[in-house]
């Protein structure tokens, strides 16, 4: 539930406009009191599990943790857990661009209503995420039975394993795109027609440029839980090693086996992942606050 | 829609709004009300009956009091945090402020079985805890150390910007007008970044309700002392208990979107107060 | 190319934006559409453009009718109001975009490209700017890539929405003059919106005005300033002094005072007010007199060759019970001629005031 539209980072002038500020800034003794207490915070309850993850990975040696990793069932869990994302990050990224096209640059009535219904499933619990699709799909559910007589398998296979991440990740990428695009308007698309553009060339060259860096920054974050999603997948995989176990799946299990090693690191995996969308989450912050003051740099 | 009968210049609508319709009522209306749907089958006595067991009740007094208590630390800290990261330099300060999104970017089954080694007996905190007594995992207080994790995130996200935006010139007028350092603070600042911080409440507490992944590692799940209601859905489930498991999904579900509609107001609250400030 | 619309509705919602409006645009000139925010210009503009739909009506262009033509064909340019500059695209790139996405069939080769664009961007004087981007642009440089831009697809009429209102005032004022010398040039039909009357005033060849969704008034730009047809078209255009009354006699009745006045299409006893250019009302310092509208002089400003001359009357206005204010203008010889002083009593008179039907509250 990575709910932070992307922000570009506030001016580096922290020190000029704050710290060296007679009428605003603390005294000494309060100013370290305050960074002590947020950073010693940080580090326990942020950091100390972070560097957890990886140490307890390594606790026995490279050699466990190598064969932890290129064991079949571990192997099979990355294979799964890749092929959700591709699955569900493709479409959730049309969904997006979808809605917030329609919901920012079109007036209609239930507009309001319509964008919070695109939020709802980030206030779902995963749990539930996972439920309401074995109410719909699963033996005792809705199209269960006509399922089971065509022999669909959907709960407990990877079909519904798919469905649940891209429940729990479907408003991440038009979640990032609607207030942008509300924020450009329509002048530029009006622009591109008068001078002559047909649709597709108009949102080629002139919208899809105009958003694209707040579509792969919900492209990452949608990828990051779609990789990493365990409450819903949990319900409708089953748990078949092998076959329908993604990758935080298959720590539980290990975990569960005590074969902590093993499951710290297949977790060190996922922590690496975090890690990278982190990176390149402030990598396209970075991006996006160099562009507006390159370009607004040379003011005459 | 009225308005859609209306030729449009920009093209697309049709189809976008089309589509959009249709993929979320497909992948979330649909599945959602299917929850209602089942639990419409039940009597309300018999509803009544499966989400008022005391086992389940103890769930919910888990589930929403850690909830609420983790969203009251986070405020404290995260708002200490966003202050920090917006007015003091320090070493690593570009690295902290990146790494304040792990949460949302670590698979909660990790955060899990981490949290759970650094509290266990033999942990890295759990060993100096154990002899004062605090027992962290495994209890109730395990589960509010993972809603922490997972919520902080949210308080300091929400605050940050708004501490970012908020100009100068107000807090050099109040000291300009004899407030003293605390005074300024108190009477100026915290109550502009107060639609912030209760938004960012709001967030953390909704995450925490229905928060699976980084809890059952560490809670120990122990029948009314540790379990928390997302996992009760998923026991019944087990059993199947159909029925049952959807009864205490309704219940969760309503409360989902009490919290939903809560934050709206509270950005839209948020949202104007920025206006009003610049 | 001429434009004429025909009949134009338009509503949003319950709000009435254009209220069957008919107009026609000569070939070749340059005709501001003036009025106040939400008297509908715009909207006719877009519609002119093709970028909004009329709820009924139609648009001719060259005599055809184009009213189902898309934006696209319509080969009008449009300078949006904001410019709507392509954020990405360096401004070479900006001003080229129309020719890049020509078919393949219609589309100059990579080197007429770079030329006609160069030659777009020397005509509105930036050539230097090629490589940089809208955000590195003052607001005056953007209006002219923004006209650059549209001029590139040799666009049969040019239309521009309230093309100096982000500007600052120094500037505004360069870009008008550039602006009429362009369109000598160029004699490219074109209509610019604009709620600033001496903008129109200023620029114009012809003035449409609107007020309310309806056009008030359309003609030369002098003709309209002169002989204004309407009481809203006399108090928009330029400085005036509102008299509100009844009409009595030959004149109009101000208060207690009785100003001559024509009032032709007026009834006896008709709620009326008169309309006077600060310029065209005279005071007389003979304490005798009995005609004209009583006064007491307020403040005196010499400020070059005119002097303005604020008034206050002595009688109270019927509605809204309060003396008037009033301005007028001299010339530095009549106003040593007069030598007045602060506080003084005049009548001020006119020849030339026109009464119009006054409603309340207006």
């Amino acid at each position: 539930m990575a709910g932070v539209a992307l922000a570009v980072p506030g001016p580096q002038r922290a020190r000029a406009r704050y710290e060296t500020n007679p009428a605003i800034r603390e005294s000494g003794a309060v100013r370290i009191l305050i960074l002590t207490i947020s950073l010693l915070f940080f580090a326990t309850f942020l950091l100390l599990p972070l560097i957890a993850v990886f140490v307890e990975a390594l606790r026995r040696g490279w050699a466990v943790y190598v064969a932890a990793l290129v064991e079949p069932d571990a192997l099979s869990a990355i294979r799964l857990t890749l092929l959700t994302a591709a699955v569900a990050v493709p479409l959730n990224l049309i969904f997006g661009l979808a809605a917030a096209w329609a919901i920012a640059k079109f007036e209609f009535r239930g507009k309001q209503f319509l964008t919070t219904l695109i939020d709802l499933p980030f206030s779902v619990s995963p749990v539930i995420a996972g439920l309401i699709y074995v109410l719909v799909f699963g033996a005792q559910g809705w199209f269960g039975p006509w399922l089971s007589e065509h022999g669909i398998k959907i709960i407990f296979a990877v079909p519904g394993i798919i469905l649940a991440t891209i429940f729990v990740t479907f408003p991440f990428v038009a979640r990032e795109l609607i207030p942008l695009m509300q924020a450009q308007g329509t002048e530029e698309e009006e622009a591109a027609l008068t001078l002559g553009a047909s649709g597709w060339q108009m949102f080629w060259r002139v919208t899809l440029p105009n958003i694209k860096w707040a579509l792969l920054y919900g492209v990452i974050l949608c990828n990051a839980r779609a990789m990493g999603e365990f409450g819903a997948v949990s319900v409708v995989s089953g748990h078949i090693r092998g076959l329908t176990n993604t990758m935080p799946l298959h720590v539980e299990i290990l975990y569960n086996e005590y074969q902590f090693a093993a499951a710290f690191a297949v977790a060190s995996l996922l922590a690496l992942l975090a890690l990278v969308t982190l990176a390149l989450k402030t990598y396209i912050e970075w991006q996006v606050t160099r562009q507006t003051s390159r370009r607004e740099g040379e003011h005459p | 829609m009225a308005a859609a009968i209306t030729r449009r210049v920009l093209p697309g609508f049709g189809l976008s709004l089309g589509f959009t319709l249709a993929y979320l009522s497909l992948i979330v209306l649909v599945p959602l009300a299917a929850v209602f749907v089942k639990t419409a089958t039940l009597s309300f006595s018999e509803f009544w009956a499966i989400v008022s067991t005391p086992r389940v009740v103890a769930t919910y007094r888990l589930s929403f009091g850690a909830s609420l208590l983790a969203a009251a630390i986070n405020v404290v800290f995260g708002v200490l945090l966003a202050w920090s990261l917006v007015r003091y330099s320090f070493p690593g300060k570009k690295l902290i402020d990146a790494l304040v999104d792990l949460p949302f970017a670590l698979p909660t089954a990790v955060a899990g079985i981490s949290l759970t080694a650094l509290y266990a007996k033999n942990g890295w905190l759990g060993q100096y805890l154990e002899p004062l007594g605090i027992k962290v995992a495994f209890t109730p207080l395990g589960v509010l150390v993972a809603l922490v994790f997972i919520g902080l995130p949210f308080v300091v996200r929400t605050v940050q910007p708004v501490l970012e935006d908020l100009d100068v010139e107000f807090e050099e007028a109040a000291a300009s007008l004899g407030a003293t350092r605390w005074q300024t603070v108190y009477r100026v600042v915290i109550p502009t970044l107060l639609p912030a911080i209760l938004t960012g409440f709001a967030l953390a507490f909704a995450r925490a309700v229905g928060e699976y992944g980084s809890v059952i590692f560490i809670a120990g799940n122990l029948p009314m002392v540790s379990e928390i209601t997302p996992l009760i859905i998923i026991t019944k489930l087990e059993q199947y208990d159909y029925v049952g498991a959807t009864a205490v999904a309704a219940v969760m579900l309503v409360a989902s979107f009490i919290l939903l509609l809560l934050i709206n107001a509270l950005q839209a609250w948020t949202r104007r107060s920025a206006r009003r400030i610049t | 190319m001429s434009i004429a619309v025909r009949n134009i509705r338009k509503k949003f919602g319950t709000f009435t934006a254009l209220d069957d409006v008919s107009l026609d645009f000569p070939t070749g000139e340059l005709i501001a559409l003036l009025g106040p925010s939400g008297c509908g210009k715009t909207t006719l503009l877009r519609i002119i453009a093709g970028l909004e739909w009329p709820d009924a009506g139609r648009v001719l262009l060259d005599g055809q009718d184009a009213s189902h033509r898309h934006v696209r064909e319509r080969q009008v340019g449009f300078v949006f109001q904001h410019y709507a500059l392509f954020r990405h695209l360096t401004v070479f790139e900006n001003v080229a975009f129309g020719l890049r996405v020509k078919r393949r069939a219609e589309r100059p080769s990579e080197a007429a490209i770079r030329k006609r664009v160069h030659e777009l961007l020397d005509l509105v004087q930036l050539g230097w700017l090629a490589d940089r981007y809208p955000a590195q642009l003052s607001g005056g440089q953007r209006q002219r890539i923004a006209l650059a831009r549209a001029l590139a697809v040799e666009p049969k009429v040019l239309l521009l929405d309230e093309p100096f209102g982000a500007l600052d005032a120094k500037v505004r004022k360069e870009l008008r003059r550039w602006l009429r010398r362009l369109h000598e040039e160029l004699h490219i039909t074109s209509i610019f919106v604009t709620h600033d009357q001496d903008e129109a005033l200023e620029v114009a060849d012809r003035i449409v005005l609107m007020n309310k969704g309806r056009v008030e008034q359309e003609g030369a730009t002098n003709e309209v300033y002169e002989r204004p047809a309407t009481a809203f078209a006399y108090s928009f255009l330029g400085a005036v002094n509102q008299l509100p009354g009844s009409v009595q006699g030959q004149g109009i009745k101000v208060g207690d005072d009785l100003i001559p006045a024509n009032t032709n299409s007026l009834a006896l006893g008709d709620a009326a007010i008169a309309f006077a250019r600060p310029y065209e009302l005279k005071i007389s310092t003979d304490s005798t007199s009995t005609t004209g509208l009583a006064a007491r002089v307020n403040r005196v400003l010499l400020n070059g060759a005119i002097a303005r001359i604020e008034l206050v009357g002595e009688t109270v206005l019927n509605g809204s019970g309060r003396p008037p204010e009033l301005e007028v203008e001299l010339t530095r010889e009549e106003l040593a001629q007069l030598e007045l002083s602060v506080g003084q009593r005049v009548r001020l008179v006119s020849q030339s005031l026109r009464a119009f039907p006054y409603a309340a509250g207006q």
